[in-house]
């Protein structure tokens, strides 16, 4: 009796996952080049906005010190 | 009657099932091969090389008893709420390192914290297995833990915890394998996502734009992505070599980065269906545990078990940079809000804000 419980619900995992991997292959795909260009371009487009790229001056970033002085 | 003849035959059922399931991923991998037609770094050949820049230790957040486990900034920029090994949870004020609020969980090993998007609570949970949400007093004389909310129960630890785009909602992941959705005031399930075959260990939330998903890493060296309506896993990635320890979504939401304890930090795009960039480096030998981008998604910042900081060029997968100052794991990492900094915890009981 526990045997057969136990192979059924192996059964059922498989279904699982056989069900699964048929929803998977059905998406739609792009390409590697296009959406690897958008995301070249929506870093490009937005790297002015990016505190930590370009860095910003000090008396606009909070953590940074308002002038140079050497902190020990 | 119908399952006992189909029962006698298991071993069979079985069989074929496998062998559809092996047959079914090897065609999966042939169509995403097939528009495998250039590498990113390719793409980003011509684009400019990033010029030196000094991201340096600003501030150091003393208080933590023992191994600080998680970190989440408040959508105000400058506080920030960390938990503990020992259990504390601190909500901090990273401009001054002031602590403005403390809170001592029931059970140590606090995995998750997470910050309302209102500014006005906090979750977080780890051995107890629960996700758990205190309201922020403004009297500091209050004891938070009178108000405490048990939110989320599951069946092993918790991995970890996000509020959706309110307070009114709590996403968590679990190492019993699943993540869940749950409402905050009744602590009612609202959808389960099952899928993992072993501990979830991180999670993320689209941003807001992009809709109702969230991307998952676990033991099982997969990433799913869900959707969180239906609790359908609708993509997963299975590339990396050993445990996700986190998971990122690129600011645009068309891709998501993942840190592994196999060394290697992996960027894979949603609408290619696949890995497309790997960050890795033979000298490299240590897991990654956490992973961040700034705020273009140009920059990804990788926290790793060898007690440094990695910065990564996401275009042209190179390092840029090794950020050196903990003293032991680095084991949380976050960029803040607006992008100007980014905070880092670890097991030498400290977390280190970087701008």
């Amino acid at each position: 009796m526990s045997n057969n419980n136990a192979s059924s619900s192996s059964v059922a995992v498989a279904q699982r996952a056989v069900k699964q991997l048929r929803l998977e292959a059905k998406i739609r795909r792009i390409n590697v080049s296009q959406a690897a260009t958008d995301l070249k371009n929506f870093c490009l487009q937005n790297a002015h906005k990016d505190p930590l790229l370009v860095g910003v001056p000090s008396s606009d970033n909070p953590f940074r010190p308002p002038k140079s002085c050497g902190l020990l | 009657m119908a399952s006992q003849e189909e029962s006698s035959q298991p071993s069979d059922t079985l069989t074929t099932l496998k062998t559809e399931s092996e047959t079914l991923k090897t065609k999966l991998e042939e169509e995403r091969a097939k528009l495998h037609d250039v590498e990113l770094h390719q793409v980003a050949e011509k684009i400019e090389a990033l010029g030196q820049f000094v991201i340096k230790n600003r501030r150091t957040l003393k208080g933590h008893g023992n191994k600080v486990l998680c970190m989440d900034w408040c959508k105000d920029k400058r506080r920030i709420v960390s938990s503990s090994q020992d259990g504390k949870v601190i909500v901090w004020d990273a401009f001054t390192t002031n602590k403005e609020h403390a809170v001592t969980m029931p059970c140590t090993w606090v995995m998750a914290c997470a910050y309302a998007p209102s500014g006005c609570a906090v979750a977080c949970g780890g051995l107890d297995n629960k996700c758990s949400v205190y309201p922020l007093s403004l009297d500091k004389n209050e004891n938070l833990a009178a108000k405490k909310k048990s939110v989320a129960m599951h069946t092993n630890y918790l991995s970890a915890c996000c509020f959706t785009n309110s307070d009114m909602q709590i996403l968590t992941s679990s190492g019993d394998g699943t993540c869940a959705l749950w409402d905050v005031e009744s602590g009612q399930m609202l959808q389960s996502f099952h899928g993992h075959a072993a501990d979830v260990l991180c999670l993320d939330l689209a941003p807001s734009e992009t809709g109702n998903t969230f991307v998952s890493g676990g033991c099982d060296k997969k990433a799913c992505v869900w959707d969180m309506r239906t609790g359908q896993c609708i993509q997963s990635f299975e590339t990396h070599e050993s445990d996700i320890n986190s998971v990122r979504y690129y600011p645009s939401g068309d891709a998501f980065a993942s840190g592994s304890d196999d060394a290697t930090c992996r960027l894979y795009d949603l609408r290619a269906d696949r890995e497309v960039a790997i960050y890795s480096k033979e000298s490299i030998i240590f897991g990654a545990s956490s992973v961040d981008f700034s705020f273009s998604g140009r920059l990804l910042f990788g926290g790793y078990n060898d007690y440094t900081i990695n910065v990564w060029d996401v275009l042209k997968g190179t390092r840029m940079s090794i950020l050196f100052g903990h003293e032991n794991r680095v084991s949380t990492l976050r960029v803040s809000p607006d992008g100007t900094a980014f905070c880092s915890g670890s097991w030498d009981n400290t977390l280190r804000i970087w701008a």
